[in-house]
């Protein structure tokens, strides 16, 4: 049924990165990983940065991405990718460095690699995907799982006395001086990915600025984790993940966003929480 | 080479010897009896000078991390910390052999087990040659003796870290670190450039030229068939360390009845004994460990096969008379004497055991 | 001004995660009924409506498809 009228290279909008080897990612049908990977990968080629751009990923969904990635890459252990990127940062200061994280890894065992890596204010640029769960090992319960939440180690809901409070960990980060830009964005529709890819090319030009450390947050989905289809995952996200992890700009240009009450956001989330 | 009589620490020492073998960066994290470490680097600011970057990490897990990241980099890359922060770090070390990044890792020891002590001791063996974190993996070990091998042994260091694409230990204690003697010091080797660094490490992650297929650091293999092959390749690493990179030291050892077998600080206290030995007439050999792993099987095997009984010296429960155990197959009789717990023996306990348990 | 688009998909490489059918403004893709080397139903185009807006194209997490437009 093609065109082929249409079909010719001078009419191109869009393909597929060059940044992407050919490699089919592993990610599940659907998963946001996936078009993070792409974003991340657009954004490098845009900025002519292919040669000059060094990736660490850590254990988790992402542990492959130096397979899709075709920059230079290192596979960090668990929770340590900021660590590593920050002696890569230090030891070749013209090389563009980002993690890639998930958020076990980032907000869990790697917590203190990432406050400390954000509180050096390290001129990286840390890319985390949030969807509530550990995806690699079969479901389990994340530090953002939501109250209530379903996973494989909290089959009943997660439970507030049981298993402490969701981890806003990017409100956290925005707190620190070291940060200069946070943002939480989500990739589900085409209008949230054209946002999303926009905040990752501000996180990796304020890099070569040397502004500080720049933090994306990505909110996604896990729906082999989630057991929905890909579309009712989205649905989901939007419905119960948007509220507890709200889409925008939390910190721009090393201050807190306007309208944004870093302070607030934490307190009432924990008093909604303590409500229920 | 210029070389320049001085008075410093052990601990000093490695960090001086780091600035002048050209190493591109230091990740440390404090912890007694090592501080000086990080402390003199600091206070050298080789960033001013050479270039070096020097950083304080927020937890031996990070230094360990750091190195990684770093030194996959391609670069000259090191920590030091002492046991407690040594145990921290085995899931980074794994990983550093599972990746074959070269690097350098200094341990100055202290007792264990736990928090244990912070005096010297000699109780890391195990840890150190036997796979402190999981996996078939080795770590080319190298037990200075003297503050002036504490310097010298970080230039050998990273000879075998590019030459094997193997991180190197450095199995020091607290009486080397913190002890002052007097060493020669060279003048500083300049950083690699970054031609040199390309051409050592054409491997490494500094980024990818259109005319190259990305580089992956990882330790990182799902298909178990090809993680076989890659741990026969580390395999075959290890076993021509062993042909080509043993290094001990023998003394008084052509004409002696017995020998003793030691390394680092417990060397040092069994050569006093030795001499205290033959001056009772007992003709008395010292065999010293200068590389714990590769082990000098071979080497320890030939000269136990003309002695009538060995004692391993080692601040320690005993561990390294495994190894010894297993060089000699057990063909004379082998013995252990130790002080731990942060207990330095004396010559003249170390003259009782062997007359005790060897002589009789 | 109008545009005529033209979208070229990967078929052995979409996973049939349904997620660009959704977004597409004139309904032009849809699941296919056979299944490709995976076992996945995969994306194709069911009429000619496309304005090669290339939402499907943003939204695919795994960049399957290629799109083209004209003016018309």
């Amino acid at each position: 049924m093609a065109n082929l009228d249409i079909v010719k290279p001078e009419n191109l909008v869009y393909q597929r990165t060059k940044v992407l080897t050919d490699a089919t990612m592993h990610y599940c049908p659907g998963c946001g990983h996936g078009t993070t990977h792409r974003c991340v990968a657009e954004v490098i080629e845009e900025l002519g940065i292919q040669d000059k751009t060094v990736g660490v990923a850590p254990v988790g969904c992402s542990v492959l991405a130096y397979n899709y990635f075709d920059v230079d890459f290192q596979e960090a252990a668990h929770g340590r990718a900021p660590a590593l990127a920050t002696a890569v940062k230090r030891l070749n200061p013209e090389l563009n460095v980002f993690t890639y994280q998930g958020d076990g890894d980032l907000a869990a065992i790697g917590t203190a690699e990432t406050i400390h890596a954000a509180n050096r204010g390290e001129n990286i640029t840390m890319i985390f995907v949030n969807n509530g769960i550990y995806g690699m090992t079969g479901g389990q319960m994340a530090p953002t799982t939501l109250v209530g939440m379903r996973s494989a180690t909290t089959p009943y809901g997660r439970n507030v006395e049981r298993n402490g409070y969701p981890l806003r960990i990017t409100e956290l980060l925005a707190t620190l001086p070291g940060t200069y830009y946070v943002t939480r964005q989500s990739v589900h529709t085409p209008a949230a990915v054209r946002k999303a890819k926009a905040a990752i090319k501000k996180a990796f030009e304020f890099q070569q600025q040397k502004k500080g450390l720049c933090f994306v947050e990505i909110v996604s989905n896990c729906n082999s984790g989630w057991k929905m289809t890909p579309v009712q995952a989205n649905k989901w996200m939007e419905e119960n993940m948007f509220p507890n992890y709200p889409i925008g700009d939390i910190k721009v240009d090393g201050k807190i966003a306007e309208g944004i009450d870093v302070n607030r956001l934490v307190l009432d989330h924990a008093l909604e929480v303590v409500n229920k | 080479m210029a070389k320049e009589l001085k008075l410093m620490k052990g601990n000093e020492a490695i960090a001086r010897a780091m600035i002048a073998s050209g190493c591109d960066g230091y990740f440390g994290y404090p912890i007694t009896p090592q501080s000086e470490v990080m402390e003199t680097l600091m206070a050298e600011k080789p960033w001013e000078t050479t270039g070096m970057v020097v950083l304080q990490a927020e937890s031996e897990v990070a230094s360990i991390n750091m190195v990684y990241g770093g030194a996959a980099t391609g670069k000259k890359v090191a920590t030091s910390s002492s046991s407690p922060g040594i145990s921290l770090m085995q899931e980074g070390m794994t990983y550093l052999a599972g990746a074959e990044i070269p690097c350098v890792v200094v341990n100055v020891m202290r007792g264990g087990p736990g928090l244990g002590t912070i005096q010297p001791s000699q109780s890391d063996y195990f840890q150190s040659t036997k796979g402190g974190g999981h996996g078939d993996y080795q770590l080319y070990t190298l037990a200075p003796a003297s503050v002036q091998e504490m310097y010298d042994f970080v230039f050998d260091a990273w000879d075998i870290a590019f030459k094997y694409r193997n991180p190197v230990l450095i199995l020091s204690d607290g009486a080397i670190g913190q002890c002052m003697e007097k060493l020669y010091t060279r003048d500083d080797m300049p950083r690699w450039t970054e031609e040199e660094r390309r051409k050592n490490a054409p491997w490494g992650t500094w980024g990818k030229p259109a005319d190259r297929n990305h580089n992956i650091v990882t330790s990182l293999e799902l298909d178990s068939a090809k993680q076989e092959i890659f741990n026969h390749k580390l395999q075959a690493k290890y076993a021509e360390m062993k042909e080509k990179e043993v290094r001990y030291e023998m003394l008084n050892c052509e004409d002696a009845d017995y020998i003793m077998v030691a390394y680092g600080s417990s060397s040092r206290i069994a050569m006093k004994a030795m001499q205290m030995a033959r001056e009772k007439g007992i003709k008395v050999g010292l065999f010293r460990l200068i590389t714990l792993f590769p082990f000098p099987t071979k080497q320890l095997a030939e000269v136990a096969a003309k002695v009538k009984g060995i004692l391993c010296v080692e601040m320690s429960a005993g561990q390294m008379i495994e190894d010894v155990k297993l060089a000699t197959e057990c063909k004379v009789p082998v013995e252990h004497f130790g002080r731990f717990g942060g207990i330095i023996p004396t010559p003249g306990e170390v003259l009782k055991a062997l007359e005790e348990k060897i002589v009789k | 001004m109008a545009f005529k688009g033209q979208i070229v998909i990967d078929t052995e490489r979409c996973k049939g995660c349904a997620v660009c059918v959704q977004h597409c403004p004139k309904q032009v893709i849809a699941l296919s009924k056979n299944v490709n080397g995976k076992g996945y139903n995969y994306l194709e185009t069911v009429n000619e409506e496309c304005i090669g807006c290339a939402s499907c194209a943003v939204v695919c997490p795994d960049g399957c498809i290629t799109v083209y437009k004209v003016k018309c």
